[in-house]
């Protein structure tokens, strides 16, 4: 019968505490890196946050942008960006919110519907007006925020506070460092992408509960393991599972980025950058943390285990003693 | 682990039997759905507007500007009330609507002065001419009539209504199939065009008020060039030939819209497209009436606030029909036929959001979805029959399984399959296997630990069982936050992932266990391929 290969050798022993100090210090960077870039480059918001209008249209033949633009712009309707989308016969077209409300955005619409005129198609048209763009910034961001709360207070109540805290970091670190992402690269920031940082949160922590759970069930099988040995173990006997499910939902997220077309690009790469991330996180940030959350507690059960074991060391020969005279 | 009760054994088959009858309609060509017996469901799952294409309009009531317009009719209505009683009621200041109320303060005009007896002779005219609005009236005559809180709230509620029967109509007169036309929150309504061609004409059909008036144009005031406190001068709608591009009209209206019973679009003199209209018999007796007296005079047929014609009358008309010439193409002339058909809105709308995807960037995100699915699916068949074998193809028929249960219980629910809802559909797959993957790796330790075939699997179902069920409900919600905030194509992405997250606990676990314990029984092994 055919024997499956094993991808990650049985047994492995690689000391993951050891490197836990430098991930501290690149996460640390990461997450301050984000913030700088948010504040200073900030985020190419998509209409769905910024409001505008994104027309995608198409033709025949390729586009000469230069051209197209110059007819939009005698247009007068603001600041417009072209890009080819997918396609060099494909044009994404944007133009900011107009002056005159979502009347004038609707007008804008027509004008260039009537600019262009019949040789084109007009594969999407999307407008959202300021009042709706900012209702679905903030809904976007509590969501974002409820979300990662209900997640600790779930793991909080599974397991201990500290795993809560630790879980809720470690969230807090691969949405921030996606959300960076977004700024370094330029990329557009929109409602898919905020689908996409949620969907991270959820991929994240279920890679971090599996290890928890691995660490709270060894803390019950070697009560007198150093806590840092013991993690490192956890981390070992888990590192097959980890390896094969993040290669293989990668694999599921490389297929949808390469064959799943322009339109949900955006959340590809996100998620593609959320895997990478939160199978990172939850070895390098998550678990170590623990280390440092949880040392009092634990060495105290350490302690303890060890004090009624030298107890009954001790004792022991007593009894045989006693049994003795 | 071997064991596996008959009820335990039921279940697990009942369900996937269950599964694959409510997916089957999608699998098979709707013609040869639809001759099955009727005791199988026939239901599949919709398809979002962004793959099938269509338009998503939200629109927004102006309640403000609702408002407002109620108090400038309720300031006219009130002058009107008082000057024509009897003796008239005089007042100073005159009405006047601002900061959300009507105020005037009432006067005998002999005396000059206030009692309670013209107190009491005004408060019914002024109850009925603010209808609706809460009226109070102090010592001194100073009158202050604005909506109460409740009122307000029934108000808009009245409108909204209206204006979703009024948009329903004017898009089932287009010819659009299955819109859906829900209200949103407090002052908003969504629609839903499904197919749409083309957006634009109906987006113009849907935000036009439509209110019509008949107002009787006054002459002499246009002689002098001077409008009357009792007139209003409006702009000619179409003054390019060569006719007046404004129009001093009597404010009294004679005859709305409400009062048409139909309307349809014609040809004048065999050319010149105009619209035919016919008054119910109030209408008719009324526009008689008015016809009757003032032959020789114009009246104004006034649209949204532009006159669209100012003919003279010629004879009384007394059938309650007529004829709208204004300069109109055969599709302007139609639509106005529409409009005064489904009625007018009860407020100003205004597009806030809009989301148009043509019916082919729907057929191609279908295509580009289907291909990345089916792309992700062999990828991880292969990956997982070469990591883990037998069990592999095991975890491979429940992955199979898994997604036959995906779309049956969206076909049951009755769900929105969208894009993201696609790739929802794939990133479920990649984590399904997951729970296998944890199961099989907890096993292959208890092996290495030196358990027996059997125990070393049961031990592996156990000991994942409760990894298993954690890492299922901390993902499942975050992924409900996704469902509460998300709207329309993200919504969809939620309901997918949700619906995956239990199904695929259920065949990763449940059918996997049971494919292994039939295995098991049958074969007894000493070791396990592993």
């Amino acid at each position: 019968m055919y024997k499956p290969i094993h991808l990650v050798p049985a047994n492995t022993r690689i000391d993951f505490m050891r490197f836990h100090k430098p991930a501290f210090v690149l996460s640390v960077i990461m997450v301050l890196g984000s913030f700088v870039l948010l504040f200073t480059k900030g985020l190419n918001f998509g209409i769905d946050f910024a409001g505008g209008v994104a027309m995608e249209v198409q033709q025949e033949q390729p586009v000469d942008l230069a051209q197209l633009r110059g007819q939009l712009d005698s247009l007068k309707i603001g600041e417009i960006t072209l890009q080819t989308f997918g396609q060099p016969n494909d044009v994404l077209i944007r133009i900011p919110q107009q002056a005159g409300g979502d009347q004038a955005t609707q007008e804008a619409v027509a004008k260039i519907k009537a600019s262009l005129g019949d040789k084109w198609q007009y594969r999407r048209t999307e407008t959202v007006g300021p009042k709706v763009g900012s209702e679905l910034k903030g809904s976007a961001l509590w969501a974002s925020i409820g979300a990662m709360f209900a997640i600790m207070a779930y793991v909080w109540f599974r397991y201990e506070w500290q795993f809560g805290i630790n879980a809720l970091l470690a969230l807090f670190h691969d949405c921030v460092t996606t959300v960076g992402l977004f700024s370094l690269t330029g990329m557009e920031f929109n409602l898919t992408t905020v689908a996409a940082v949620l969907t991270i949160a959820g991929y994240s922590v279920n890679d971090t509960v599996v290890i928890y759970d691995r660490i709270r069930y060894d803390m019950r099988r070697y009560k007198t393991m150093p806590l840092k040995e013991l993690i490192n173990h956890a981390l070992n006997s888990t590192l097959s599972r980890t390896t094969i499910t993040s290669g293989l939902t990668l694999l599921s997220v490389l297929a949808l980025a390469i064959f799943g077309g322009e339109v949900i690009r955006g959340f590809s790469i996100a998620m593609i950058w959320g895997i990478v991330i939160g199978t990172y996180s939850t070895i390098c940030v998550a678990t170590p943390l623990l280390l440092y959350m949880h040392l009092h507690r634990i060495r105290g059960k350490d302690e303890k285990a060890a004090d009624k074991a030298a107890a009954e060391k001790k004792a022991a020969p007593g009894t045989v003693a006693r049994r003795g005279t | 682990m071997l064991h596996f009760s008959k009820i335990k054994l039921t279940v697990i088959l009942g369900i996937i039997l269950l599964g694959a009858i409510f997916s089957a309609p999608n699998l098979f060509p709707r013609d040869q759905v639809e001759k099955w017996p009727s005791f199988l469901p026939k239901t599949v799952v919709s398809l979002g507007l962004d793959l099938q294409g269509g338009s998503h309009l939200l629109y927004e009531v102006d309640m403000a500007d609702l408002v407002k317009s109620r108090l400038d009719d309720a300031v006219n209505s009130i002058r009107d009330k008082l000057r024509t009683a009897q003796p008239p009621i005089g007042y100073n200041p005159p009405p006047i609507a601002a900061n959300g109320a009507v105020t005037l303060k009432l006067l005998d005009l002999k005396t000059k002065s206030v009692d309670q007896a013209l107190i009491d002779r005004a408060r019914p005219l002024l109850q009925e001419a603010a209808g609706g609005m809460d009226v109070t009236i102090a010592d001194d005559g100073q009158v202050t009539a604005q909506y109460s809180e409740a009122a307000l709230t029934q108000l808009k509620q009245q409108v909204i209504e209206q204006a979703i029967e009024v948009i329903r109509k004017r898009i089932d007169e287009t010819g659009t199939k299955e819109p859906t036309i829900i209200r949103e929150g407090e002052d908003r309504i969504v629609v839903q065009l499904p197919g749409v061609k083309d957006p634009e004409h109906i987006k113009e059909i849907i935000g036009k008020t439509a209110k019509m008036t008949f107002q009787m144009v006054d002459e002499q005031a246009m002689l002098a060039g001077q409008p009357l406190p009792t007139d209003v001068v409006l702009p000619v709608a179409d003054a390019t030939n060569g006719g007046l591009s404004k129009i001093i009209v009597e404010r009294a209206v004679q005859l709305t819209g409400q009062n048409l019973v139909d309307a349809q679009q014609t040809f004048e003199n065999g050319a010149q497209p105009v619209v035919s209209f016919k008054f119910d018999s109030i209408g008719a007796r009324k526009f008689g009436d008015i016809t009757a007296k003032n032959v020789g005079k114009r009246f104004a047929i006034v649209l949204d606030g532009k006159v669209i014609t100012y003919p003279v009358i010629k004879d009384a008309i007394l059938g309650g029909s007529g004829i709208i010439s204004g300069n109109f193409t055969a599709q302007s002339a139609s639509d106005l036929a529409l409009l005064l058909r489904a009625g007018a809105l009860p407020a100003n709308l205004t597009v806030i959001e809009e989301r148009t995807v043509g019916a082919d960037l729907g057929a191609d995100s279908i295509a580009a979805g289907e291909k990345a699915c089916l792309i992700a699916i062999v990828l991880i068949v292969v990956a997982m029959v070469v990591l883990y074998g037998l069990f592999g193809i095991f975890a491979n028929i429940a992955l199979l399984l898994n997604a036959v249960l995906i779309l049956g219980a969206l076909s049951l629910l009755g769900a929105t399959l969208t894009f993201p809802g696609i790739a929802g559909m794939v990133l479920t797959l990649g984590m399904a296997v997951d729970a296998n993957v944890l199961i099989l790796e907890r096993v292959r330790e208890e092996m290495r630990n030196g358990r027996s075939a059997i125990t070393a699997m049961e031990a592996g179902y156990r000991e994942a069982q409760a990894t298993i069920i954690d890492a299922n409900l901390t993902h499942f919600i975050a992924t409900c936050f996704l469902f509460y905030f998300g709207s329309g194509p993200i919504k969809g992405f939620a309901i997918t992932l949700i619906i995956g997250i239990a199904t695929s606990f259920f065949t990763s676990v449940y059918v996997t266990r049971l494919m292994t314990s039939v295995w098991l029984r049958r074969t007894r092994p000493k070791l396990l391929p592993l």
